[in-house]
């Protein structure tokens, strides 16, 4: 284990020439982003395509009971108005359910709502014309009655008798429940010096992807096939889900994505509007196109985070943890979200929970349940954030009352550097972690002694700074036990296949997929590492079903783990394949050989010996050259899925430094600091920028997002004036530091970093205020988001 | 209904434009639908998230806050146009250098907006730069590589040696 600042790291074992892990190499794709040039989904226009527009439920719980669409058919370039009872002769209504989790229910959902509409926007008719504005004419004109009906909206009172059932088949609004207890907790508690006990609540907040979900469907009945251009993170996955409820074969399906304007976990889901959208395309027999507006967005893009945590720990004087108990709850819309459900949140909260620290008595209680607001699901950092505001809010109010500093209790209870591999009280497995080594480098790198005693000095004059921490574990490369073995056709394994091109160029294809992390240079980087070219040498193609190996795509931190390890046993086979090819034609031992800068050299001496053109050329152009049984592959294929583990989970601690006006309630984020530990950093600027962007996700989450709802179930604030998303005026300049703890498990040694960030912040910040207002004897804050009203209220001024 | 639509002629990115356009239709998706001038980005088309941000006259305005049929007479660059003439080239250059963008989409309309401060001339202060980039919404980079490559331009532009 080593660690690094923002330098690459000297990998001994990958060092060839033409190594690209570790370095900063700009990514391949950026100068069409820059120029205009890109091509988003919403950017896609195809000869006959028409336009889709939905008219959407007013009310959050409704009898739909006439639908009247006799005046939108002859509005002016309307080609079709389509009922959920219409569409619902071309697509098959679905469940979100997995049998991993225990339990779990749904009912099925439509396309388009029949018969009755369980949410705020659920769409009950569309409307397809020439322009999107003609469509939306269209809508206008749609005369639909309804009968409301009562609305679940408070989760907390969802499961009582006198709340009406959303889906009364289903017996109950009780989508999944778990209960977990490990080691001892009642003792655990009982041999507490102190027992600390609140209630955690974190707002509904979502994505706000500045690109919204955007679609063009086009049913090919010539051919029998169906091309969908999908701002989407999953195009296998969708090519499955379009082929499965459409009535196809997959092989009948392409999943074409381009350039995707953000997605964050927004983008890896079933929506409604989107299957409508293909198959209206299937239904109208031309291509159609649908791209939400902002209002659309906030009313069906999903949500997450909507969850209120009761949560307890125990704490001796000498600052040993003695026991955590949560109990969660939360409410996710309707509907549990296809495929991946919406019970995944929670069942994180209750795997994570606790996780970086030693205490063996753990007791823990979720459960998920319904109500007529918009859905929710997985989100960036998947039940991560909540998990770890929760355990480090906990830890922080425990090391105050006892009196000890916030990071001398963390000292006295991570899980010690020497002491993996292990598994945590929840079950969930660690291979290795550096909790220690990340705390004593954020110590140092925060100069945390000096911050204080600036913290001291600046009370004296009336001025309110908090410091506040949140180490934090991270779930990345997942294997089939994420997804897989509960039977959604989601791919865990994915692939890289690579051809040396006539030219000698390297064309790499690949199932993850690029949304703006960097995949297409981390691909890249390794391919060129790995076979031996300069990068400049190296095209990646991504997103596309007809053309990548057949791959699960990019979430979960996923892509340059298990992407990048495929990449790198693809470049390794096609070199022994061009090595064979050029001993063949130089009549040299293929050992004697090796690949460099583009050329095949004298392993020994470096001396060239055969450009890569030149041997494509013999291979391709004049095999008859070679001797007689000798077949050129230049064209290889690999696979690669986590085996050792079942999830590559990574570690670090956050920081935050704060100024909090106490009369306003306003908070100022002065700095912040993240130290992590991802393994194998094989683009050290790529992984930066990663954790920045989920600190900003996060911090939008801890000060600011929030989807607010009335009781009738009606979101209140769904536009961008109204819904708060960071500003660069209102952020800090965030510090980065990394330890270095490679997985075994692949030979390239990369665990995941795209959601670190977005996991320690919101804890992080809410502890630096608390820290700030402790002296003031405020009530100690535990909702999110960190309102000013919020701030006030804990310091009694409102 | 006579009065729905309108005969406007405009110049942009150099080139004059005659079309026939409906009074309703936004500037941005006149560029975006008429043209397939795509690099202008349409976010929230309520004037906060800044995607849509184009030149008229000069002036950095909001291609959803405008309609078409007021761009009459007017000359207008987007980030296409201000492209290919080179004029943003040192600022393009720095934001890939810096990894400055992630998914990519707001990124002409941070360009641009970018561009109208460093055209004031001297060197911002990162608080500046923040502050003048803040009706932009990035949800990707967190921000502070956009503020690094606008400062670095700033600094490159005012012959300040790093």
């Amino acid at each position: 284990m080593k660690i690094t600042d923002d330098v690459p790291s000297a990998l001994s074992a990958l060092d060839r020439p033409n190594s690209y892990i570790g370095r900063s190499v700009p990514r391949p794709n950026l100068a069409r982003l820059t120029q205009g040039r890109a091509q988003y989904v919403s950017d896609v226009t195809l000869p006959r395509m028409a336009h889709v527009a939905f008219v959407r439920s007013p009310y959050a719980h409704a009898r739909i009971q006439t639908i009247d669409t006799a005046a939108a058919k002859t509005s002016p370039g309307v080609i079709a108005v389509v009922t959920g009872a219409e569409l619902s002769k071309v697509i098959t209504p679905w469940v979100g359910v997995l049998t991993h989790l225990k339990g779990i229910k749904s009912a099925p959902q439509h396309a388009i709502a029949i018969e009755r509409a369980c949410w705020q926007g659920e769409a009950v008719c569309a409307v397809v014309a020439r322009t999107r504005a003609e469509a939306e004419d269209g809508c206008e004109l749609v005369e639909v009655t309804y009968q409301e009906l009562p609305a679940v909206t408070d989760a907390e009172t969802a499961l009582d008798p006198g709340t009406p059932v959303i889906h009364p088949e289903l017996g109950d609004n009780l989508t999944f429940e778990r209960r977990h207890e490990a080691g001892d907790p009642d003792k655990g508690f009982a041999e507490a010096d102190a027992v600390v006990e609140t209630t955690f609540v974190f707002g509904r907040h979502t994505g706000v992807t500045n690109e919204p979900r955007a679609i063009v469907a086009d049913w090919n009945p010539g051919e029998a096939r169906l091309t969908v251009y999908q701002g989407t993170q999953a195009p296998h996955m969708m090519q499955n889900l379009f082929a499965k409820h459409l009535g196809l074969e997959e092989h009948q399906v392409r999943v074409l994505t381009k350039d995707v304007g953000g997605s964050f976990g927004i983008k890896v889901h079933t929506y409604a509007d989107e299957m409508a959208t293909v198959a209206l395309s299937k239904l109208l027999k031309r291509p159609v196109k649908f791209v939400a507006d902002r209002i659309e967005s906030f009313v069906t893009d999903i949500h997450a985070r909507d969850h209120r945590v009761n949560a307890k720990i125990g704490v001796k004087n000498d600052g040993t943890i003695t026991a955590f108990e949560i109990d969660d709850l939360t409410g996710i819309g309707p509907y549990s979200v296809y495929p991946r459900t919406s019970g995944i949140e929670a069942n994180q909260i209750v795997n994570l929970t606790g996780g970086p620290y030693t205490c063996p008595n753990y007791r823990a209680r979720a459960r998920v349940v319904f109500q007529n607001k918009n859905v929710m699901c997985q989100y960036r950092a998947v039940g991560h954030p909540i998990a770890t505001a929760v355990t480090e809010g906990l830890v922080e109010l425990a090391a105050a009352r006892i009196g000890c500093d916030p990071l001398e209790i963390r000292r006295r209870n991570l899980i010690p550097d020497d002491g993996y591999p292990c598994a945590a009280p929840s079950g969930i497995k660690f291979e290795q972690l550096s909790h220690h080594e990340a705390l004593a480098h954020l110590d140092a790198m925060m100069n945390y002694a000096g911050l204080r005693a600036e913290q001291q000095r600046l009370r004296a004059q009336g001025i309110h700074r908090g410091i506040g921490f949140a180490a934090f574990i991270e779930v990345t490369n997942p294997s089939a036990a994420f997804y897989g073995v509960g039977g959604a056709k989601i791919s865990a394994q994915d692939g890289v296949t690579m051809k040396l091109d006539a030219q000698g160029a390297l064309i790499c294809q690949t199932g993850v997929t690029e949304q703006g992390q960097g995949t297409e240079a981390v691909i890249a980087q390794v391919a060129a590492t790995a076979f031996g070219v300069p990068i400049e040498r190296v095209r990646v193609i991504t997103g596309d079903t007809d053309n990548t190996p057949y791959g699960g795509g990019t979430w979960a931190s996923r892509a340059a783990g298990i992407g990048g390890e495929a990449a790198w046993q693809a470049g390794k086979a096609l070199r022994a394949n061009v090595l064979a090819c050029a001993a063949s034609i130089l009549q040299a031992k293929p050992e004697s050989l090796d690949i460099r800068n583009g050329a095949v050299v004298d392993g020994a001496t470096g001396t060239e010996r055969l450009p890569l053109h030149e041997l494509a050329r013999i291979a391709y152009f004049r095999p008859d050259t070679l001797p007689p049984g000798f077949q050129a592959e230049l064209m290889t294929t690999r696979h690669y899925v986590p085996h050792a583990w079942p999830f590559a989970f990574t570690n670090g601690i956050q920081a935050s430094y704060l100024e909090v006006d106490i009369n306003t309630g306003f908070v100022t984020l002065l700095k912040h600091w993240c130290m992590e530990d991802c393994g194998t950093i094989i683009n050290p600027q790529l992984v930066d920028e990663q954790i920045r962007g989920g600190v900003v996700q996060g911090l939008g989450g801890a000060l600011f997002e929030h989807c607010l709802y009335d009781e009738r179930g009606q979101m209140l604030n769904g536009n961008m004036a109204d819904y708060l998303v960071p500003m660069a005026v209102e952020m800090p300049d965030i510090e980065i530091g990394h330890v270095v703890s490679p997985t075994a498990d692949s030979e390239l040694g990369a665990k995941g970093a795209g959601e670190a960030g977005t996991a320690g912040a919101p804890g992080a910040v809410m502890n630096a205020v608390n820290d700030a207002l402790r002296p003031l004897d405020a009530q100690p804050i535990t909702a999110m988001p960190l309102t000013p009203e919020v701030i006030l209220r804990a310091l009694g001024r409102v | 209904m006579s009065e729905r639509f309108h005969e406007i002629v405009l110049t942009i990115n150099g080139e004059e434009v005659h079309e026939r356009v409906d009074a309703r239709k936004t500037l941005v998706d006149f560029l975006r639908e008429d043209l397939s001038l795509t690099g202008s980005h349409v976010g929230c088309e309520h004037g906060v998230c800044g995607a849509c941000t184009v030149r008229v006259d000069s002036v950095v305005v909001r291609g959803c806050l405008m309609l078409a049929v007021q761009c009459d007479g007017a000359r207008v660059e987007t980030i296409e146009g201000v492209s290919d003439q080179g004029e943003i080239a040192d600022l393009q250059s720095a934001f890939e250098i810096r990894n400055a963008l992630q998914c990519g989409y707001c990124t002409p309309g941070m360009l641009l907006t970018a561009q109208e401060l460093l055209a004031r001339g001297g060197v911002p202060s990162r608080d500046e730069i923040r502050a003048h980039i803040s009706g932009n919404y990035c949800r990707c980079t967190g921000y502070q590589a956009i503020v690094d490559a606008v400062e670095a331009v700033a600094q490159r532009r005012a012959g300040v040696r790093r």
